[in-house]
């Protein structure tokens, strides 16, 4: 076990299946020579040369189109976007090509490619650079998509990202890049896709979320367990595959439900469990399920108003608060 | 009517047998696309059907000189003759086509989507421009595998349209494989029209070589209604590709005898965009007549001989309809399948 930060974690799991398999190389912009936007990538390019840690220009077509190609091809490429808002850019080589080409062909073609790249709000990057987009990714057949919430998790979901014959999504948080968190040195550590986390244990609500909203959770529950409420905290690490069944024996134990997220509410992943909370566990509820998730706009830049787009803690326990009276 | 006759750029070095080989599979897909509308207005095959009809040369030219499966195949929609070149069985292509479980692609991909993976041939794709980009990547790992896994010097040919040229992710693919160098042969199948919408009608600047070399990948236009024009070119290209490893850029200038695709479908739509003057002029051109003629005037085929080429033809077609048709629909448990490998 060895402490480090998120994005180091990210950086050893492309490194340790870099060294195990020679077929994972990576693409994107300033990921070699300039050692990664947010330094994820740092030092790759010296390590493992420019034939596997591939700068690419300012083209994320050709990113999307350059890892999916080459995955079709029988390698396992991990391009990097430099924020997942710039993927909008690609959307059709991740959709209609990545996502589609293994059921198109009925079976007959892999497409073990990962798209990672830092997602998320804050920090007044305003309306262009500042968004959660996972929904987007979650509703189309083809993808997996994965959103770790602790250092450790950043590894070893990296890993299984790469060995899984499928395109994953890896959306990686830049406001989590800092956090500091054990990891297991053990190449072999893998955190398999489809398994949530209980984070905390507690009885009387359960809150679900991924990636930062995680930690607003836990924020939000270590307040409210001064007032004596107990609430269980979900991580579900991926949200597809989703780990359905543990959220609804939580619900069905406490008989409360808050979903967290940053991406906006409408038509939000919220909303997605929200219904299956509803569906599969509707008598045990003693309250509607509540969705705590951005503000429906565009985000804006003045300090104050991001600050009223984004949930906070305080959104959470209001919203536990509600479920309880 | 007048008789057209192939001129030998180069000299003999193509075997009798090989050129009644270009015959017979341009008569293939010929003779495929010639039973697909019917069975559409049967009912028997949906969805979007686009025919390549008059364009066969471009194919029959080209993919018999690959070295298939380890050289990689990319198209668009217009696939049907890239699948039998490839040496996919014309069963499976027609099962495709009616969805069943016997077709290339299990029933799941249908006309736009062909595909066969074992024989090199990754597949048709619907998006205009589409297959650009994946090319990239194809031939991005066919280098990798080459330069870092002991792989030979494979290529990868990437086919597509004039419209596509109009596309800004084919730009990008293409400035990124001049960029890297990457061992891949483009095919422009410059059919003059991107449905409706001619070439003078998309572009300010019709000269797509032009634009291939802009990126960095040189090219050369040439005449895509004779068949041996476009294997000598190819030769020499694919040659030139495996050696330097660098892409290059073939603009084959032909046309599409019949419409668009079903939704416009040779009757009376065509007539909005192009005359059918003009389509009797392109028709003189036939790659097929044109081949017909040489093997005759060569004295390597006679008519007879011809028309029993034709007759297995038409028996490989009638065959494989009947394959398909005899085939079963996928079983309704399959639908969830391969959404993941
Ligand atoms: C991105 C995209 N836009 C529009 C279409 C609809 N469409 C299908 S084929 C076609 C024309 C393409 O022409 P061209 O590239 O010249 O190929 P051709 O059909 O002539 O072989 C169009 C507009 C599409 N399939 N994909
Ligand atoms: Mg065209």
């Amino acid at each position: 076990m060895a402490t480090m930060r998120y994005q180091q974690a990210v950086r050893l799991a492309l490194t340790e299946e870099m060294e195990r398999d020679p077929t994972v190389f990576l693409c994107g912009e300033e990921i070699g020579q300039y050692q990664g936007t947010y330094r994820v990538t740092e030092g790759l390019l010296d390590r493992f040369g420019p034939m596997r840690v591939v700068d690419t220009p300012i083209s994320e077509i050709g990113i999307a189109g350059m890892a999916t190609g080459a995955a079709m091809a029988g390698l396992r490429p991990v391009a990097e976007f430099m924020t997942w808002s710039f993927a909008l850019e690609a959307m059709d080589q991740l959709v209609n090509h990545a996502a589609k080409i293994t059921y198109m062909s009925g079976g007959r073609i892999q497409c073990p490619v990962v798209f990672r790249g830092p997602a998320g709000v804050g920090t007044q990057l305003s309306a262009q650079h500042s968004q959660s987009l996972e929904s987007w990714y979650a509703h189309t057949p083809g993808f997996k998509v994965v959103m770790p919430a602790f250092p450790a998790d950043a590894k070893g979901l990296l890993k299984t990202a790469i060995r899984d014959p499928n395109p994953v999504v890896f959306m990686e948080h830049a406001g989590l890049y800092g956090l500091q968190g054990d990891v297991p040195d053990d190449p072999e550590f893998l955190v398999p896709f489809g398994v949530a986390a209980i984070r905390r244990e507690g009885t009387d609500a359960t809150l679900i979320s991924y990636s930062r909203g995680v930690h607003l959770c836990l924020k939000a529950a270590e307040a409210l367990a001064r007032d004596g409420i107990e609430c269980e905290v979900i991580d579900l690490r991926t949200l597809v595959p989703l780990d359905i069944e543990t959220v609804l024996q939580s619900v069905r134990k406490t008989h409360r439900a808050v979903v967290v997220h940053e991406e906006w509410k409408n038509v939000g992943f919220g909303a997605e469990l929200s219904a299956r909370i509803h569906e599969h566990a509707f008598y045990d509820l003693d309250a509607p399920v509540e969705r705590v998730a951005g503000a429906d706009v565009p985000m804006p830049y003045a300090k104050n108003l991001e600050r009223a787009a984004i949930p906070n803690d305080n959104d959470v326990i209001a919203a536990v608060k509600r479920t309880l009276s | 009517m007048a008789k057209t006759t192939v001129e030998r750029p180069a000299e003999d070095h193509i075997q009798q047998n090989e050129l009644i080989d270009l015959y017979r599979l341009m008569l293939r897909i010929r003779r495929l696309e010639e039973s697909v509308y019917r069975l559409f207005r049967d009912a028997k095959i949906g969805g979007y059907l686009h025919r390549y009809d008059g364009q066969e040369a471009l194919v029959a030219g080209v993919i018999p000189l690959l070295q298939l499966p380890h050289d990689k195949v990319l198209c668009t929609y217009r696939d049907h003759g890239h699948a039998l070149a490839c040496g996919t069985p014309a069963r499976e292509v027609m099962a495709e086509l009616l969805g069943r479980a016997t077709g290339c692609a299990g029933g799941k991909g249908g006309s736009m989507h062909l595909i066969d993976p074992p024989r090199g041939f990754l597949g048709g794709d619907g998006i205009v421009g589409g297959p650009v980009p994946i090319a990239l990547g194809v031939g991005y790992a066919l280098k990798y595998r080459a330069r870092m896994l002991g792989g030979g010097n494979h290529i990868c040919v990437c086919y597509f349209g004039d419209g596509a040229m109009n596309q800004g992710g084919v730009h990008e693919a293409f400035n990124m494989v001049g960029l890297y160098k990457l061992p891949i042969l483009f095919i422009l199948e410059n059919n003059q029209y991107a449905m409706g919408t001619s070439v003078a009608r998309s572009t300010g600047q019709p000269d797509f070589v032009l634009k291939a070399k802009a990126h960095g990948i040189d090219g050369e236009k040439i005449d895509g209604m004779n068949v041996l024009t476009v294997r000598d070119a190819a030769q020499r290209v694919i040659d030139r590709i495996r050696e330097t490893g660098e892409a290059y850029f073939l603009e084959m200038e032909c046309y599409r005898f019949v419409g668009h695709g079903i939704g416009d479908d040779n009757t009376k739509s065509w007539t909005t965009y192009r005359t059918e003057a003009e389509v009797n002029e392109w028709r003189k051109r036939d790659p097929i007549l044109q081949l017909g003629n040489y093997l005759q005037d060569r004295g390597i085929l006679d008519t007879t001989q011809m028309d029993a080429i034709d007759a297995e033809v038409r028996q490989e077609v009638a065959d494989a309809i009947a394959f398909a048709e005899a085939s079963p629909e996928p079983p309704l448990d399959s639908l969830y399948e391969n959404v993941f490998s």
